[in-house]
């Protein structure tokens, strides 16, 4: 909210303080200043001055040379161009080595031959505009009246000292979404007294309002009240220039003395008020009720609104007039030839206020208020401060009495004050005194130990809210700083947690780079991914109301997003990277009134390498975090990758990795034209499989015999398989089996190829012998040709 | 005999100057010294003289050898130096090319603060702990006494997936959680992803990150919260960090503040980066509001607590004056590999 401070200053002293200082002070106080701007900032050395004499410039005929008084003595030189200037005028003149808005500067200087000590000011020049200034022109410099003494300050004269404030208002205080909250905040801030408004007017004591106009409240609920004021013998004219101006600088358009009022009163007590045409409500009688079905008004803004009964509508006898709290409709207003209006100051319910405005898409400063939440108690501030605006500007004469359907309760919230409790929740030490006086200077008050609220202050209600008021108003900064008594020790992550930290370490070593993505895919991925119909991937848990369809279900799988990174590298020609990815995916729960299971993946994907480097980082990865006992077999039916080069890590039969080459057609459907490799390793199931300690094992004293076997085995033999048979006929003294050559050639036949594997055996006991070796060998041998039936190459 | 041995020697010295390779030395070894060679050969004859003169011509024919063999060990440790010389010589290469880099990956700078952050509150004694991304209502919203019709509950600003089930929004729901689970004192942070129905662009993200902070005991105050902060705030940002904490709202604290730190850029005079207030806001902190207590089973009356939420992509951005938080979740490589 634009808040000038001169306004403020009408409810508490304020101007005398530095803007900056106020601002700084309001900010540490709760009202958070966003940002303040002064017109005057950049006038210097303007000032009052007075035209003595207008001679012709003896070089020029479009210039004149004017002879100043600048208050200073000896007249000063000025030459304009302007032709509105006489001899006696008051004007705006910048002296030499004044400064103008928009970083002008002005120098003396000779104009064709004559010097010119400073220019004479448009209010253009000035930053101002012919609306700030009744009777100013736009291009010709400013003529003021008499009132102004010569040789002062224009600034201060021309009221551009005006600072005007921008503050964010929290949504627990509504009540500082206008003039006077502000003020009662800086009144508090300051220590300095506070004042309301005059709300006093002289009624007709021989009309009533009865004469005019009935009212009846269908719905309390979301009208907890409704008041009307009516003036007759109204006058519409422009509102005093002080009004618009105040308007104008809060960002209001004046229009006229009673649109001007409604608005005025809005922006200084907070409460949105309405004004209708006396003769434009039918049958004299107005209902505040839900509208029908289906029914239509047209707003002031000329679109016609279809509104649901869940909208609460102001209507006269026939039809309604008015969206309660949002906006007026078209044929109700205030115009030229209105005689007698009527001014409503209501309470609507702001939940029901906000959801109307969403759902017509209309929002007005009146919504924007209601729905925060306002205080009914604050109707009747409101429409008297209107009817004390219309007698001091002379608008109308207001008629007796009082509509007011109140279906509220009177709130009557006290809090216990207890200084000490407040002292040791906040670590600080604030006399009881001071409690009181913050307390009372924010108009609460105080009577022996009990603390009344007032009522526009709905989010005080607990001595927690006491001791936030009170700690705000002595300052924050001055409560004392402490480190809690039980933080003496340090904290360490969890093994759960190292166990994360280290498989990212493993996977950064391995050059991988750790990506962060969207938790929430597109259901369409699921074709891009030749996700089966049927797959239980597809049951995703949905979101009701997504940002769009791409983002509109929770991820079954990590690789979406891991290709999704991948195909962008890919076109950005990061070739060759390879990416990791610790994050989750949200398996539906059966009961959908539970949460989903949220199961932590890790995702490795690559454009550089082949299966092998991948399969590579896996290994290094499980290998890393100790987990024991996986086996590998071929994966053939994941559709998802190359039938021909992806596996399955298991424990047990329990699956929980997962790694290969993407099915080529898939990388096409991401645009990727490459070989992608992609892993994803279940995390709690890595962890499971994990070993938690480590034991040292002492090294060998005996040395141990490599054996070099090699074998002619059909193409598609597994060389997993042929590890198994060898590890389970070597019995304890095998240490290592590698394999260290595969061969395929003609002088291997069609079909074939050959593996070569080193056997590495020992003896932890004593030292083998050749004979042991070789008949450790020799029962390998014999269990490959059983099992397998691989024969030595020979 | 005596002369020949002796010229012997110096016809072996003069073999030796010339020799430029191993093999040429160890021919003249064999021409010298080996079974068949020349000063074997005069051995030999040693039968020829007369026992007066056997010894002292035996004793010159030993001084010979010696001398051969040392000349031919001190040429062959020469040789070898100089044969090591040469071969140093066309081994010489081109320090200057680049080396064989094995690929080392990088953690996302998210993780570097993140990781730096919990260095910092596991020092102070936090310890971690996380809660579902996926979260019932009465744990992102009512038990944190945000009121039913309260705007962050809006399907605007909300992710919902049943009414009573949301994406949640903030990291706060993880104090509740913690809070039924651990009897006080409770000193912890938990991180994770929160949501928020935000469309795409330099400063939203639907997606993104938090840290909440809970400290719960009998007996903590308003100035534990500040001292803790202050603290967080010098380790992050160096001591030499001004913070200063104004009033704020959150419905699940009372008294509120947010923290702000000095603007670093401007030291306080007023920059573009701090929209010209010399402060720039870091977290949002407060006392634990009573009904928030009270909704965990903790008597308001018998225990206290503080509570504050950082924004860890806002502080990441400042950290490294990254301008877009999109770049973020687009995972470029030419990114990620500037930190």
């Amino acid at each position: 909210m634009k808040t000038p401070l001169s306004w403020i200053n009408d409810y508490v002293q304020v101007t005398d303080i530095d803007a900056r200082e106020f601002c700084e002070a309001m900010t540490m106080s709760g009202s958070k200043v966003e940002s303040f701007e002064s017109a005057g900032d950049a006038i210097k050395n303007v000032v009052i001055a007075k035209i003595l004499k207008i001679e012709k410039h003896p070089n020029a005929d479009k210039l004149v040379v004017c002879s100043m008084d600048v208050g200073r003595g000896e007249p000063v030189q000025i030459i304009t161009g302007a032709t509105n200037v006489s001899e006696g005028d008051i004007v705006p003149a910048a002296l030499d080595g004044a400064k103008l808005p928009g970083g002008m500067s002005i120098k003396k200087s000779k104009m064709r031959g004559v010097e010119s000590y400073g220019m004479l000011c448009s209010v253009g020049e000035l930053g101002l505009s012919a609306e700030d200034f009744p009777g100013a022109i736009e291009n010709g410099i400013l003529i003021l009246n008499d009132s102004y003494t010569v040789g002062e300050d224009a600034k201060t004269a021309l009221g551009l000292n005006e600072v005007i404030v921008e503050f964010e208002i929290t949504p627990n205080r509504p009540d500082c979404l206008c003039m006077t909250g502000i003020g009662r905040e800086a009144s508090a801030t300051f220590k300095r007294p506070f004042s309301l408004p005059s709300l006093s007017y002289t009624p007709d004591e021989n009309d009533k309002i009865e004469n005019y106009v009935t009212a009846e409240v269908r719905n309390h609920k979301l009208c907890p009240r409704y008041m009307l004021k009516v003036v007759k013998d109204v006058k519409i004219a422009p509102s005093p220039a002080y009004i618009q101006k105040r308007l104008t600088m809060a960002g209001v358009r004046p229009i006229n003395n009673i649109v001007d009022i409604t608005n005025y009163v809005m922006l200084e007590m907070g409460i949105p008020m309405h004004a209708f045409d006396h003769k434009l409500i039918g049958g004299s009688h107005i209902i505040v009720r839900n509208a029908e079905p289906g029914e239509k008004l047209v707003t002031l803004d000329d679109i016609e609104r279809t509104l649901t009964p869940d909208m609460l509508v102001i209507c006269d006898a026939e039809k309604p007039v008015a969206v309660a709290g949002i906006m007026g409709g078209e044929h109700s207003g205030i115009n030229d030839d209105t005689t007698t209006i009527v001014f409503e100051a209501a309470n609507f319910n702001g939940h029901s206020i906000r959801t109307t405005s969403k759902t017509l898409g209309l929002r007005s400063e009146s919504s924007s208020r209601f729905e925060k939440g306002l205080d009914p108690h604050m109707c009747e501030l409101a429409i008297e401060r209107a009817c004390a605006l219309i007698d001091e500007f002379g608008a109308g004469r207001v008629v007796s009495g009082t509509i007011d359907e109140r279906g509220f309760e009177e709130k009557n919230v006290t809090v216990k004050l207890d200084a000490d409790k407040i002292n040791r929740f906040l670590g600080a030490d604030i006399s009881r005194d001071e409690m009181v006086k913050s307390l009372e200077l924010l108009n609460f008050k105080v009577s022996g130990d009990d603390v009344i609220v007032p009522t526009f202050r709905g989010d005080v209600e607990h001595w927690a809210d006491l001791a936030e008021e009170v700690a705000r108003i002595y300052g924050y900064d001055k409560i004392p700083s402490s480190l809690y008594a039980g933080s003496g020790s340090q904290a360490i992550l969890t093994p759960l947690q190292k166990f994360e930290r280290k498989a990212a370490e493993i996977l950064l070593s391995n050059g991988c780079f750790e990506i962060f993505t969207y938790s929430f895919i597109s259901p369409k991925v699921f074709d891009m991914l030749n996700i089966p119909a049927d797959d239980k991937l597809r049951d995703t848990v949905k979101i009701s109301n997504p940002l769009g369809e791409d983002t509109s279900v929770m991820r079954t799988t990590t690789l979406h997003s891991m290709l999704d990174a991948l195909a962008r590298n890919y076109n950005y020609k990061n070739t060759d990277a390879s990416l990791f990815e610790i994050s989750n995916v949200y398996i539906k729960n059966e009961d959908e009134t539970k949460l989903p299971d949220e199961q932590k993946k890790i995702t490795i994907g690559t454009l550089s390498g082949d299966f092998f480097d991948l399969k590579g980082i896996v290994e290094s990865l499980l290998a890393g975090l100790r987990v024991g006992g996986a086996q590998i077999r071929p994966m053939t039916d994941n559709p998802m990758f190359h039938p021909g080069r992806a596996a399955v890590y298991s424990v047990g039969k329990r699956d929980f990795a997962v790694l290969g080459e993407i099915h080529p057609a898939i990388a096409k459907n991401y645009g990727i034209d490459a070989p992608v490799y992609c892993a994803v390793v279940d995390f709690a199931s890595a962890y499971r499989y994990s070993k938690k300690s480590v034991s040292y094992n002492p090294l060998p004293r005996f040395p141990a015999i490599t054996r070099d076997l090699a074998f002619v085995v059909n193409r598609d033999m597994l060389s997993g398989d042929i590890e198994a048979v060898i590890k389970k006929y070597a019995g304890k003294l095998l240490e290592k089996v590698s394999l260290f050559d595969v061969y395929e050639g003609k002088q291997i036949g069609e079909g074939k190829k050959s593996m070569a594997y080193s056997v590495v055996l020992r003896d932890r006991e004593k030292t083998l012998t050749d004979k042991n070796a070789d008949e450790v060998v020799a029962k390998i041998l014999k269990g490959l040709a059983g099992d397998l039936g691989v024969e030595l190459r020979s | 005999m005596k002369e020949k041995l002796l010229s012997m020697h110096e016809k072996a010295k003069s073999d030796l100057a010339g020799v430029s390779t191993a093999a040429e030395l160890e021919s003249i070894r064999v021409k010298y010294l080996g079974k068949k060679g020349e000063l074997t050969a005069v051995l030999r004859q040693m039968g020829q003289l007369s026992a007066e003169e056997r010894p002292a011509v035996g004793k010159i024919a030993n001084e010979v050898r010696a001398a051969i063999e040392a000349d031919i060990d001190e040429k062959k440790e020469k040789l070898s130096a100089f044969l090591i010389e040469q071969r140093l010589k066309t081994e010489t290469i081109d320090v200057t090319m680049p080396g064989r880099v094995r690929p080392i990956g990088k953690k996302n700078p998210l993780t570097q603060v993140l990781d730096e952050l919990y260095d910092i509150f596991l020092g102070m004694g936090f310890s971690i702990v996380t809660g579902p991304e996926v979260e019932y209502t009465y744990y992102n919203f009512d038990a944190l006494n945000i009121p039913a019709d309260h705007p962050s509950r809006d399907v605007a600003d909300t992710f919902y997936i049943t009414d009573k089930i949301v994406l949640r929004t903030q990291t706060s729901p993880v104090q509740i959680r913690t809070m039924e689970n651990m009897k006080p004192p409770i000193k912890v942070i938990a991180p994770g992803r929160v949501y928020r129905s935000d469309a795409v662009d330099a400063t939203h993200s639907p997606v993104f990150h938090q840290i909440e902070g809970l400290v719960v005991d009998k007996g903590v105050t308003m100035a534990d919260l500040k001292g803790t902060l202050e603290v967080f705030a010098k380790s992050l940002y160096g001591d030499d960090t001004a913070v200063r904490f104004r009033p704020h709202n959150f419905p699940f604290t009372e008294p509120s503040a947010e923290m702000d730190i000095r603007c670093f850029a401007c030291g306080g005079k007023g920059c573009p980066l701090c929209k010209n207030e010399g402060w720039i806001e870091i977290l949002g902190s407060g006392m634990v509001h009573p009904n928030v207590l009270r909704n965990c089973g903790l008597d308001p009356e018998e225990y206290s607590g503080f509570a504050f939420g950082i924004g860890l992509e806002r502080i990441v951005m400042r950290k490294y004056n990254i301008n877009d938080l999109r770049l973020f979740y687009e995972n470029d490589l030419r990114f990620l590999n500037q930190f």
